[in-house]
């Protein structure tokens, strides 16, 4: 399960869950969860532009949440749908940095087919966990 | 079966659960709507709007409006108002699309009239009011522009072109919130929304244009005081907000809220998304100041597409706006936080009045209302789901119970994941065809979470706010036609 959307919590917006063996892959996974909400086909989105992207936090949650916004703010900044197939994180003075290699097209109707625009990720519920299975978060999006 | 043992009826169409419910609650909650209705309420409501009652400052009661559901700090349909001396702000009372709200639009077509041109009507405004993920507006502005915009609202529209005096007089804050600072907004909020003026979004945000039959008219004289004069009557209702300009300023403001709210005031809170700050601190004030600077962004927002509809009949008719009567109704918000007086134990007395998914519904008589409403009270527009219709409501002397706040839409009964497995987009778009009422989508999965199925039922709702004394029905609109992103 890399990640599922849920029915239950939040009826007027957008839950998920992601699950990966990794922090890196769990990122990779969140990314294409939120992203998987504009858009109906992931595969539709063609690496035609790129960004790099760093982000500073104090912890894994909130490293999370902030890389999910930048996904959001490229969507209304640039109209880029991106998916991010390669993230690393490292910790340093008790600071995470998360590096980020995203890729993605500008927002077309004729070839993407769209969801829903997201507007924010809250923190309804909002946190990471890692247990025997891995590591897991649970979103609730604003749509 | 998710309602509390404790929850005790107190009069028709209101509830209430006592501070004893919960640890820490500081005022009672209570819940508008019928038994069914308020039986029907999600757990999430009963969980959030009880956490509401316990921020500080809160005064009365914590509220919950019949279309309340399940949100995120708030429920949404949730009210309430705090000390300005002694409580607090909350984003997560406004909610991250601020000043979303509702506009209504009459005209003096009638049904037959726009029956055989509908489709032409309903693509032309398809075609030239961007909706969808992603979509930018047709006003180009630099940022610098933009930043004017969000201190001046729909003013800087009447300057430009975009508007007419009368759009103004006819809009909540006259479509200018005094005390928007740009400079409390951050970069990324601007490079976020500088160029979404004039644009619907996605989601339940709409467009449609309804028919207010005879025979759903319940108040003869508030519609003719409203403009609802004519049988079949046409008239044009959309739905949209601040776009990622107000969303991004929610965000940033729920983590700065968030950094000092334990450690500087030594707020403790249940639920993160209740993240709030003293009111008359410097960080709370920075929320609202920018937070006005959003809410004029909206009103902008929605101003700017109703000069889009003026210019689509226009085309469509061959008749000047003026000719086709096409005139503002009014324009609500249903997302804010406001200062407004309101007497509280024979007392008058200034609070800030959250509304999170509610309309103000302010009385007739009461200050801030336009010289055209003030003997009717405030206009309320109702926006239901795309299949079933809306309501045009009023505001009535006795709404003080609720700080003079009533409903906002028909609240959802199901999550937008169920919709989807139940409904089928193309299906219902052909459906709602065979029913008259012809949609043009974005997106197909985007129309099936917004199928009736997936709301209460409008009249029920708007029933319970009568029912209850915060509002009145004076019309029932039917859709036609229906575009969204």
């Amino acid at each position: 399960m890399p990640y599922r959307y849920l029915g239950d919590i939040a009826i007027a917006d957008i839950a998920f869950e992601a699950q990966a063996n990794t922090r890196e892959a769990l990122f990779v996974e969140a990314g294409n969860a939120l992203t998987n909400v504009m858009v109906e086909d992931l595969q539709s989105i063609h690496p035609v532009e790129h960004r790099n992207f760093h982000i500073k936090a104090r912890d894994l949650e909130r490293l999370l949440f902030e890389f999910l916004q930048v996904l959001i703010f490229y969507k209304d900044a640039e109209q880029l749908l991106l998916t991010v197939p390669k993230v690393s994180i490292t910790e340093k003075d008790d600071n995470l940095f998360l590096n980020a290699e995203a890729a993605g097209e500008r927002i077309n109707p004729e070839t993407h087919e769209l969801n829903a625009d997201v507007k924010a990720v809250t923190l309804h519920r909002f946190h990471v966990r890692h247990d025997p299975e891995g590591w897991k978060t649970t979103v609730v999006l604003d749509v | 079966m998710t309602v509390p043992d404790t929850l005790v009826g107190i009069s028709p169409g209101v509830w209430e659960l006592p501070r004893t419910y919960k640890h820490g609650m500081r005022v009672p909650a209570r819940l508008y709507g019928t038994r069914e209705l308020v039986h029907d309420f999600d757990a999430g409501v009963f969980e959030q709007i009880t956490n509401v009652a316990s921020l500080p400052g809160i005064v009365k009661y914590a509220l919950c409006m019949p279309d309340g559901h399940w949100g995120y700090g708030f429920p949404i349909g949730g009210v309430a108002a705090f000390d300005p001396d002694h409580g607090v702000i909350s984003p997560g009372g406004i909610g991250f699309d601020i000043n979303c709200g509702m506009r209504l639009v009459s005209t003096n077509l009638t049904y037959d009239e726009v029956k055989p041109v509908l489709e032409k009507l309903v693509d032309r405004l398809f075609e030239r009011i961007p909706a969808g993920v992603g979509s930018t507006g047709f006003v180009k502005l630099t940022p610098d522009e933009f930043l004017t915009v969000s201190r001046e609202g729909a003013r800087w529209c009447l300057k430009n072109g975009y508007a007419v005096a009368d759009d103004l007089d006819r809009t909540e804050e006259e479509g200018c919130m005094k005390g928007a600072d740009p400079a409390k907004v951050s970069q990324k909020a601007v490079q976020r929304g500088y160029n979404q003026i004039g644009t619907l979004g996605s989601g339940n945000h709409y467009l449609e244009i309804q028919v207010a039959r005879q025979e759903n008219v319940y108040d003869q004289e508030l519609a003719g005081a409203f403009g609802i004069t004519r049988p079949d009557q046409i008239v044009v209702m959309y739905h949209c907000g601040s776009r990622g300009f107000g969303h991004q300023i929610a965000t940033d403001y729920l983590h700065v809220l968030l950094s000092v709210m334990e450690r500087e005031y030594g707020i403790n809170i249940i639920d993160k998304e209740l993240a709030c700050a003293p009111f008359k601190s410097p960080e709370g004030q920075d929320y609202f100041s920018a937070m006005k600077c959003a809410v004029n962004m909206s009103f902008a927002n929605r101003q700017v597409i109703l000069h889009r509809i003026r210019e689509v009949f226009s085309e469509i008719f061959r008749r000047s706006p003026e000719d086709l009567g096409i005139r503002q109704i009014y324009d609500v918000t249903h997302n804010t936080a406001k200062l407004e007086e309101h007497s509280i134990d024979g007392r008058a007395k200034q609070l800030l009045v959250h509304r999170k998914g509610s309309t103000r519904a302010f009385g007739p008589g009461m200050g801030d209302l336009p010289e055209d409403y003030r003997k009717t009270g405030q206009p309320v527009i109702i926006g239901g789901s795309m299949e079933t219709g809306s309501y045009l409501l009023a505001g009535v002397k006795g709404g003080a119970g609720t700080f003079y706040s009533t409903a906002h839409g028909s609240g959802r009964t199901m999550s937008r994941h169920s919709a989807r497995k139940m409904y089928q987009g193309k299906s219902l778009l052909k459906d709602m065809k065979g029913r008259g009422i012809y949609v043009r989508t974005v997106s197909y999965k985007g129309l099936a979470e917004e199928a009736g199925g997936a709301y209460k039922n409008i009249d029920d709702v708007v029933k319970a706010t009568e029912l209850a004394g915060i509002s009145k029905r004076v019309a029932r609109f039917v859709p036609i036609g229906n575009i969204k992103g």
